[in-house]
Formats: C-alpha cells, structure tokens, sequence
C-alpha cells in the first residue's frame, strides 16, 4: 500500500503541477488525485514532553500525534490500528513554510496560533493550558485536511514524508534548500492584518468578558437573597428559590463563552488565509515586477547593439560624446562588443519567454486557487454566521427561561 | 366617585373638626364605622387603627383615597443668596379639613425636611416614609444635574404620597399646613426651639448610656429584624449597582463591535450583505441592552435605594421608642427611690410608653406589607424586563437567522 501511494506522488513540484492542471482548474476540488481521498487523517492527541533544545537549555513543550490510516482498508471493512507519529508545533510551521515557498500561487491554509496570545479571561497566556492546547489540536488537524485535500499540496512528497517519516524529516525538508527561495518580506500588509485582526477580535473579545461579567455578578443575588430569605416569613421562599435562579444564571455563562469562542476561531481563521492571500497576489506582483525589469533591461541592450551597429547615437551616453570628440574605438573592438552584445541579448530574449510564461502561469493558477479560496471562504463564513444567529437565540432563550423562572418566583414573595 | 367619612355624631380629633360628609357607597360605611365610634383621642385612634389591622388587604385594594397628591414641575430660584429648586405640589381632596377641594403650592427640599421633622416629633413610633438624600456624593455632585432633579422630584413625590396612604399621617396638621400654606417659611421657624431639641436629644443620649431596664420580646425581635434587614437591603442595593455598571461596560463595548462589522464588510463582496446582517443584529443588542440599563435605573434601583434608607428610619424609630421607655423607667425609678414624687408625671410617662408601643405595633405590620409589596413589585417588572430584553434580541438574530437561510 505504502508503494503505491509513493509511486503515484510526483517527486518534482513542476510534474505535479503539471498534472493538476492537465486535470482542471475548476474550483471543485479534484479528488481523485488528492491524498485525502488515500488517506484518513487526523491530529488525535497532545502531550507535554520535555527535553534539551538547540542552545542545550531545558524546556517543555506539547507534541500532537498525528494519525494515518490508508482509505482503501478501512472501506474493505478492516479497521486497521493508525500509523502514528509524534509532531511539534515548530515541524508543521516548518511544513508551512516549504509548501509556502515551494508554490507561491498557491494559497496555502492557515495554521492556528503560535502564542496564546488572546486568552478568554484568564489570567495569564499559557501555551500549556489545556483549552488552548485542545484549541490547537483542532486547528492542525484542520490544518492538514485542509492541506490534504487541495488539488495541488496534497501531492507534495513533503507532505507525505511529513506524515509517514517521524525521523530525519526535518533534514530532508532542509536538504531540498527551499530557505534560498524565500522571496520577499511581506511587512506592509502584514501591520494592515494586524490592525484588522486586531478590531476584530480584541472587541470579540472584551465583549465577550463584559458579558461573563453580567452574567457572574447576578450570582451575588444568589448569595443575599439567601441571607435576606432567614429574616423574612411571607417573601422567604420566594427569594430562596429566585436565588437559585441567579446562581443557574451566573453559570449559564460559561457554555456560552465556549461557543463564542469558537466562533472566534472561525473568524480567526479566515483573517489569517486573508493574509495567506496577499502573499499570493504580492508574489504575483514580483513575479510581474522581474518581468518588467528583464524586457527593460532586454530593449535597453538592443538599443546599444543597433547604436554600435548604426553608429547612430540616439541616447545621449558620456561613451557617446567621448567617442564623437575623441574618435571612436577600433573596428575589432566595436566587432567584439556587438557580439558579446548578441549573446547577452540571446539570453535576455530567453529570459523573458521564460518569465513571460511563468507570470501567465502563475496568473492562471493563482487566480484558479484565489477563486476556489473565496467561494470556500464565502460558504464557510455564511455557515459561521448562521451558527452565530443560532448561539445568539439559544442564548436568549435561556436567558427568558430563567428570568421566567425568576419571575414567578418573586410572584410568590 | 367620591368618598366620604361617615361621622358618628361622636367628639371627634382636633383636625377633623365637626363637618359631616357625605356618605357615598354601602361599602365606606363598613370599613368606616366598625362598631367603634370616631377616635377622639389618639390613643384611640390606634385601637381603631389596629382594627382595621384585620381588612388591612380590603382596605388596600378598595382605593378609597380622598386626597391626592402629586409633585412636579421643578423651577430654579436664583437670588442674590442663594439659589434652590423648587416644586409645585397639587393636593386635590374631599376631606373636610380642607377649606377648598384644590391646593396648589410651592415646596422647596427644606420644606419638605420641615415636615417629616414635624412628623416625626409628633409621631415619634409611626414610621414615615424616607426623604430622598440631601446630597449624592457618589455619582451626581451637580446639585442641580437633570436626571438629580427628576430623581429628587420622584422620589418626594412617593414621600407625600406614602403619607397620604398613612390613616395617621395623613391626618396629620401639620401635613395639612405643608399643602395648603403659601408660604411655609415664615412657619418653619417657629416651633420647637433649637432649645427644647438639643434637651431632647440629650435627654436621649442620656437614656442611651443608662440602657432599658427590660425590653419586651416582641421588640428586641423587631431591633434584631431591623439590623439584619439593614445589611441584606444594603447588600442587595450594592449588587444592583454593581449589574448596573456591568451592563453599561457591556453596552459600551457592543457599541464598538458592532461597527467591525460594517467595515469589514466593506471588503468584501458576497459576505458583505451577511456581515451587515450580524453587525446590525449586534447594534440592535447594544440598544435594547441601553433600554433595559434605563429600566433598571428607573424601576429597581430607586426602589432598593428608598428601602436602604427606610432601614434607617426604622433604626431611628426604635430608637425613639427605647428613649420613651428609657425615660420612664428613669422616673420610676426615681418614684421607687423616693427621689420624687410626681406619680403624676410618671402615670404620664407610662401611658407614652404604652402609646408609643402600640402605635409601632400598628404601623409596623403596616410598613412590612408595604414593603413586601414594594420590593416585590420592583423584582417583578425586572425580571419582566429582563424576559422582554431577551424576546427581543431573540427574535433580532432569528431574523437574521432566516433571511440568511433562505439565501443559501
């Protein structure tokens, strides 16, 4: 099974591409050449280990165990036990980063937070703590789903490798020296992500603690409505039991912050494939800018051979002037320039076919996963909406029971 | 309808003076004439009242008001002095003290002292309804602030009409004069001395440090009730305010997320309509959220606030009571001890004492409905709020809900 798999995976970046794109660039995803359809996955557990890092310093750290299964097995009916590999945090950045780099027109989906940075009112952010590591394990599973079923990365052999092969992955990631092909640093938009996400989730955020706070303060109502209920004859019961009702209120908080708190992460999720975006249409724009630089660069060198060859001087040059007051060169020299001229200028005109079909490439393809990319957003981000309406009004109708509650409560007073 | 007070024929207190009224309903003459002729001291007037105790309910619920009270319309007065608020207060009544059926005066906040002072003295165990506060120091310094003075108005407005409700209080003289005179200054300056108070305030203190010789059960019971009632209203009252301000910093911050949305929408192209959607939802929350902040402010919150302050009325009213005790016993001893002689004084003292007792008792269960009442009715339309509050965003986000259904 394992040979099969390995043979239909493409070594090389361009023949899979290749082959995606003899397949369709349609925005469904293509299936039938995507590993998931293989290939069940899934990031089942986290665990804390500790160990010496590379400057020899103490430290702990979470693993995930990544699991994998082959499809056709568990469709015969054999349920047979997972192929396992523990996995950090840093290994699938590093993943990232090489799908990043190895297909830059391609938008490649996010991975969750590296930091907690924005806890849900606790008291410190912990990487450790057990929410925010449960958090994260969802996030890379869907990470690798994600990766996994794209018409493209999912035929990756890092990928794969990345799946199969616990040790010495990170060297043969390494040895294929992806790290020179990193291209430009996406700083400007990067401070715009930040100022976006920032909007939107602090608020999300500092709503969502107001609100826990709402909700915890009437528990004290709990508390000296008891009191209050041993002086009283007639209003005592009343007030006992509408001081269970607050204290069911006040608890009533947690679940619902839980579920906001997904939605948060929906959210999150699609700013940071926003960012993931602009890369790919940022890469674009170099790619065009490399372009414009080799035609330039092409005119102005045919400009020099038919000045030597005309001995027509169009352009006002220093070389120019000299030569019209000081006689010019010798005929071997001149003979010499033109041909090295020539063969400069052969290879101008071949590196601009060249990048003139990588920029149409890259512009079909990039737009093809652009397009895929927003219907997919626009779909999963309608459904978190809806779901976010129907947290909203479950949420209400809790609230109008246990006011409701609370009501007939006090009519007993 | 009007209603009257049927006059027995018998000798009748010193306010009502001799007018016979006309007698409407069947019904009046019940409640009014129990078997017992007109009170014609207010000794008596108690034991009617004590009576009455038993229809306290029908009495309640039969409104058979004859005087009406309302207090609006606050003006400022700026002189050379000074400057103070006043408020017109509107007495409409068929009671035959008064010599019109209408009243109409101005009141300033140090009238309306005056009279509760003067309540007070003359019914020292009768527990009068609190005063708003002289000055808010916590959230409203502006003395002369909108929301302060419309607090204020309220506030006095339940004060005259809690005495009105009172079948001691409001046949009280000096409540007649409060609403009828057109100048109560001129008033407020005679009557007991700063003289005779100070001697009453120490002959007080004086009692206090001797201590009661025995108190009756029933009220260090009352004493014991009082206090603890005193904590708990004073608990509740902070925790109110306390979900008020959180409610408020909840209101804040949806006012901010909200417009996330909009923006965001603006980059984009099919999710623009949904996000519009959701941010408009969560700006219909951030307003009915407003709404139910005003309610609270406006229902429970004064409500609470009166009773923290009747818990210190009722402090006061024991007090009183104990100093009434305190001074007899002192004389009595006294008696005993052959220090004096006056038998007379002390049979005087021992009958303020039975007075002051009884008037208590009456008034007291009196106050406890009242209360119950009060404070039940405030929880009650806080929760109906509250139901309300939640219907309402509900059904917002349901909205929302299916329009985005039946778009995808």
């Amino acid at each position: 099974m394992a040979e099969d798999v390995k043979e239909e995976s493409v070594a090389s970046n361009d023949e899979s591409d290749r082959a995606a794109s003899d397949g369709s660039l349609s925005n469904t995803v293509n299936k039938g050449s995507c590993l998931l359809r293989r290939m069940e996955i899934c990031v089942a557990e986290a665990e804390k280990r500790s160990g010496k890092n590379a400057v020899s310093m103490q430290e702990t750290y979470t693993v995930y165990l990544v699991e994998t299964r082959p499809m056709d097995a568990i469709a015969e009916g054999r349920n047979p036990p997972p192929d396992s590999l523990w996995r950090r945090y840093s290994e699938f950045e590093l993943l990232r980063n090489y799908l990043i780099v190895t297909y830059p027109y391609i938008v490649v989906p996010p991975l969750p937070e590296k930091r907690a940075e924005f806890v849900w009112h606790k008291l410190s952010a912990d990487n450790m703590d057990p929410d925010f590591v449960e958090r994260r394990r969802i996030g890379l599973e869907n990470f690798l789903l994600r990766v996994a079923s794209h018409p493209v990365l999912s035929n990756n052999e890092m990928l794969y490798q990345f799946l199969t092969k616990e040790h010495g992955w990170k060297e043969m990631v390494y040895e294929t020296g992806f790290q020179t092909k990193v291209q430009v640093c996406n700083s400007a938009f990067c401070h715009h992500w930040d100022v976006l996400y920032y909007n939107s989730f602090s608020l999300l955020q500092r709503v969502a603690d107001r609100l826990y706070a709402v909700y915890k303060v009437h528990g004290n109502y709990g508390r000296v409505f008891s009191e209050w209920s041993a002086i009283e004859k007639e209003m005592g019961d009343g007030l006992q039991s509408a001081g269970h009702h607050m204290d069911a209120y006040a608890a009533s908080v947690d679940d619902i912050l839980e579920e906001e708190e997904h939605y948060a992460d929906q959210l999150k999720e699609y700013l940071s494939y926003a960012e993931a975006l602009r890369a790919v249409c940022r890469k674009h724009e170099l790619s065009q800018f490399e372009l414009e630089m080799a035609s330039q660069d092409l005119i102005s060198k045919k400009q020099q051979r038919e000045e030597l060859a005309t001995g027509i001087v169009h352009t006002f040059s220093l070389k120019g002037m000299t030569n019209k007051l000081f006689g010019q060169e010798a005929p071997e020299q001149r003979e010499a320039k033109l041909n090295l001229l020539e063969e400069l200028i052969a290879e101008g005109e071949e590196t601009v076919k060249e990048k003139t079909a990588e920029c149409d490439e890259h512009a079909e393809k990039a737009w093809a996963d652009i397009v895929r990319f927003k219907d997919q957003k626009d779909k999963d981000l309608k459904e978190a909406f809806i779901n976010y309406a129907l947290m909203q009004i479950s949420m209400c109708k809790k609230g109008i029971q246990v006011w409701s509650n609370a009501k007939e409560c006090f009519l007993k007073m | 309808k009007k209603l009257g007070i049927v006059m027995s024929g018998a000798k009748v207190p010193a306010d009502i003076s001799g007018h016979m009224l006309d007698l409407d309903e069947e019904e009046d003459l019940e409640v009014f004439s129990k078997g017992n002729p007109m009170p014609n001291s207010p000794d008596s007037m108690v034991n009617q009242f004590r009576l009455d105790e038993e229809n306290e309910e029908e009495q309640q619920g039969a409104i058979n008001k004859d005087i009406f009270v309302t207090v609006d319309n606050p003006e400022s007065h700026i002189s050379a002095i000074e400057t103070f608020i006043t408020y017109r207060v509107v007495t409409r009544t068929t009671r035959s003290e008064f010599d019109s059926s209408k009243y109409e005066v101005r009141r300033r906040y140090q009238d309306f002292l005056w009279l509760k002072s003067r309540l007070e003295e003359n019914y020292p165990t009768l527990i009068v309804h609190p005063l708003p506060e002289k000055f808010v120091m916590k959230s409203m310094v502006e003395r002369f602030n909108d929301d302060f003075i419309e607090t204020r108005r309220k506030a006095l407005h339940r004060f005259l009409n809690r005495i009105t409700e009172h079948p001691i209080l409001s046949c009280s003289h000096h409540f007649k004069v409060f609403l009828t005179e057109e100048e109560l200054a001129p008033l407020r300056k005679l009557g007991p001395g700063f003289l005779s108070r100070m001697s009453e305030t120490m002959r007080a203190m004086a009692n206090s440090v001797r201590g009661l010789r025995s108190k009756l059960e029933e009220f260090a019971i009352m004493q014991e009730y009082v206090d603890d009632f005193s904590n708990n209203m004073c608990s509740v009252d902070k925790v109110t305010h306390r979900i008020t301000k959180e409610h408020r910093e909840y209101m804040d911050e949806l006012k901010q997320y909200g417009p996330t949305y909009f923006h965001w929408a603006e980059s984009e192209e099919l999710l623009a309509e949904p996000l519009k959607g959701v941010g408009s939802c969560v700006e219909k929350c951030s307003k009915e959220t407003e709404e139910q902040i005003q309610y609270l402010s406006e229902v429970l919150v004064p409500t609470l606030h009166e009773y923290v302050l009747c818990a210190d009325t009722l402090k006061a009213v024991m007090r009183r009571r104990d100093n009434i005790q305190a001074e007899f016993e002192a004389k009595n001893e006294a008696l005993a001890s052959k220090t004096t002689d006056k038998e007379m004084e002390v049979d005087d003292l021992a009958d303020r004492v039975e007075q002051a007792n009884n008037a208590l008792r009456g008034d007291w269960s009196r106050w406890r409905t009242s209360m119950r009442a009060d404070l039940k009715s405030a929880f009650i339309s806080t929760a109906a709020k509250n139901v309300d509050y939640y219907e309402k965003v509900s059904l917002t986000y349901w909205f929302l809900f299916r329009l985005r259904k039946e778009a995808t």
